[in-house]
């Protein structure tokens, strides 16, 4: 009986991964990688992916009920290009608790028209080198990782 | 003193519209109003702070908390604790309907257009509007910080698995006007930092005349643009401050102001247009506040109802949380030409001795903004000048005024007000 238990024990240490890495997650080499937001695509070729409305065009990035613009419920995924121009920035010096700063915050404009909001990485966060209108493209960045050893990846503009 | 002032100003204009000369019965006016010195009050609590001003509002008027028909009541941080009831136990509990109302930093504005659209109804004849809020000492005003759980799980609309705030820009009120701000400046020449710290020195040099303002201190350019960022182009000394405050206002149907004391009627303020908008679609805003498209559509309207031009406001109280704000809402009101806002500035037309004044009271940069409170005190500040009772800070012989404030979210209130001439 108490063999039994134990041998049953054994066993279920092994099914749940969730309890044993969450005592050691160092021993999780091979890190799963999760997107900071659902919108973000990850793979060989990161990209955002919009809800597009198939009536008017409209793209979001949210989970949606309708169409902000027509009103009309049919979406599909619309996969936005990944190059951009800096339609506004601010440098951001007094950040919100546990955000190093200063950091480039910014509206982009894509090639194909959409708006995103994100930061300008890869580039000195002064007034001198970020340009309104600069040329940019989408990257990726690591931004942590949580108790189960998952990272999580962030999106960010880097100039061309 | 009023009297005097309300006489006829030699210094009109032609370009002035005439005001109104007589009541029309379905008008609204402003007969009452009083505001607290914007500050800190640890030692009162916001339903003292809104009794205070709602009392001497009344009592301006020539009125009690009794003749009151309908209230509304505008706070933000205190949006769910009844603030109505809890100022009507306080001044008077007589069972009239009470709007609570919160509509982001257009709460004050949207508490106005409760009572003036119950008097439009034929619902009321009178009515109390009042924004009041505590804040302390708050600090910066952001976005939602990370999430407590220590497992990444796709959370939300967006399926974050933790705070967005900072790695996908930014949610501090700071950055996002600073944003708005700069969007401006790749849109059009002749803005830049210089034209936003402009905006600060004015505010700045104008609160020095007013006793109501948090802040009285003039600054010169130099500290202004050398101050700590906080969101480049705004450095400290060009974002308003967190404070406490509140400001009321009594309003009154054109048939029942004809039957009230003559000295009421001289003294009081047509409300020629009060407007409440809220952001359209545009493709932008998904992502970040629109605040011009619906400021130009509240605008628009405003002037429509008014029948005013923007040439004919002798003063404008606007909403400059950040100095990034106010310069792209000289566009948005139709002070300037389109693209015109850098130019505006560097011309001087908004300072007080401009062609239109902006912000005379200071404005929210150095004046304060108690959030609930500032789409009252606007009105108190614009109703004020009409009145020919601004002391100090008087703009001599005005007649014609625009309040406007924005929350993000986004809600829009425009009220145009004008002078009595009865």
């Amino acid at each position: 009986m108490a063999a039994k238990k134990a041998a049953a024990q054994k066993r279920s240490t092994k099914k749940p991964a969730k309890k044993a890495a969450a005592k050691k997650p160092a021993a999780k080499k091979s890190a799963k990688q999760v997107p900071l937001v659902d919108y973000l695509r990850l793979g060989a070729r990161p990209y955002l992916a919009a809800n597009e409305c198939t009536n008017c065009g409209a793209r979001f990035f949210d989970r949606r009920n309708a169409c902000a613009n027509c009103g009309k419920r049919e979406f599909k995924k619309a996969r936005v290009r990944n190059g951009a121009k800096l339609k506004a920035f601010t440098i951001v010096h007094r950040a919100a608790p546990g955000i190093p700063a200063p950091y480039v915050s910014a509206i982009v404009e894509t090639d194909d028209g959409t708006t995103v909001r994100s930061n300008v990485v890869n580039c000195d966060p002064t007034p001198e080198t970020v340009n309104l209108g600069m040329k940019l493209k989408l990257t990726t960045y690591p931004i942590g990782k949580d108790d189960e050893g998952t990272e999580a990846v962030a999106f960010g503009y880097e100039p061309v | 003193m009023a009297a005097k002032t309300a006489t006829k100003s030699k210094k009109s204009t032609a370009k002035k519209k005439p005001a109104a000369s007589k009541i029309d019965d379905n008008s609204v006016w402003l007969i009452g109003t009083d505001m607290t010195a914007f500050g800190r009050y640890p030692e009162k609590d916001a339903v003292d702070l809104a009794a205070s001003v709602s009392m001497n509002a009344l009592a301006d008027g020539g009125v009690t908390i009794h003749d009151m028909d309908v209230i509304g009541a505008g706070t933000l941080f205190q949006a769910a604790t009844g603030m109505g009831q809890r100022v009507q136990k306080q001044i008077g509990q007589t069972g009239v309907p009470v709007f609570n109302v919160s509509n982001a930093c257009a709460t004050g504005a949207t508490a106005i257009r409760t009572v003036y659209l119950s008097i439009k109804a034929g619902e009321a004849d009178m009515g109390l509007a009042f924004g009041v809020e505590q804040m302390g000492k708050m600090g910066m005003l952001t976005g939602a910080t990370k999430k407590e759980s220590n497992v990444y799980e796709p959370d939300g609309r967006y399926g974050a698995v933790t705070g967005v705030d900072g790695y996908l820009g930014t949610e501090g009120m700071p950055g996002v006007f600073a944003q708005a701000g700069m969007e401006y400046a790749n849109e059009y020449d002749g803005v830049g930092f210089e034209q936003f710290a402009k905006v600060a020195y004015k505010n700045h040099l104008h609160s020095t005349l007013n006793p109501l303002a948090q802040y009285r201190k003039e600054f010169s350019m130099e500290e202004i643009m050398g101050a700590p960022t906080m969101s480049y182009p705004n450095t400290l000394l060009m974002c308003c401050p967190t404070g406490d405050g509140a400001a009321a206002a009594v309003l009154v149907s054109g048939e029942r102001l004809k039957s009230m004391p003559k000295k009421v009627q001289k003294r009081a303020v047509k409300i020629s247009a009060s407007v409440l908008t809220s952001d359209p679609y545009t493709e932008s805003a998904q992502v970040q506040p629109d605040v011009n498209t619906l400021t130009r559509n509240a605008a628009t309207q405003a002037y429509e109802t008014a029948g005013v031009d923007p040439k004919d406001l002798d003063l404008v109280e606007l909403h400059d949380c950040f100095a990034t704000a106010e310069l792209i809402h000289y566009d948005n009101l139709g002070l300037c030409e389109k693209g015109g806002a850098g130019d505006f500035i560097d011309s001087g037309a908004p300072f007080r001795d401009g062609s239109t004044p902006v912000n005379v009271s200071g404005g929210l940069i150095s004046k304060g903004h108690p959030i609930g409170a500032t789409g009252v005190a606007n009105i108190y500040e614009v109703a004020t000048h009409l009145r020919g009772e601004a002391g100090d800070r008087q703009i001599k012989g005005a007649k014609v005024g625009l309040a406007h404030v924005i929350g993000l979210g986004s809600a829009c209130g425009v009220h145009v007000l004008e002078k009595s001439g009865l």
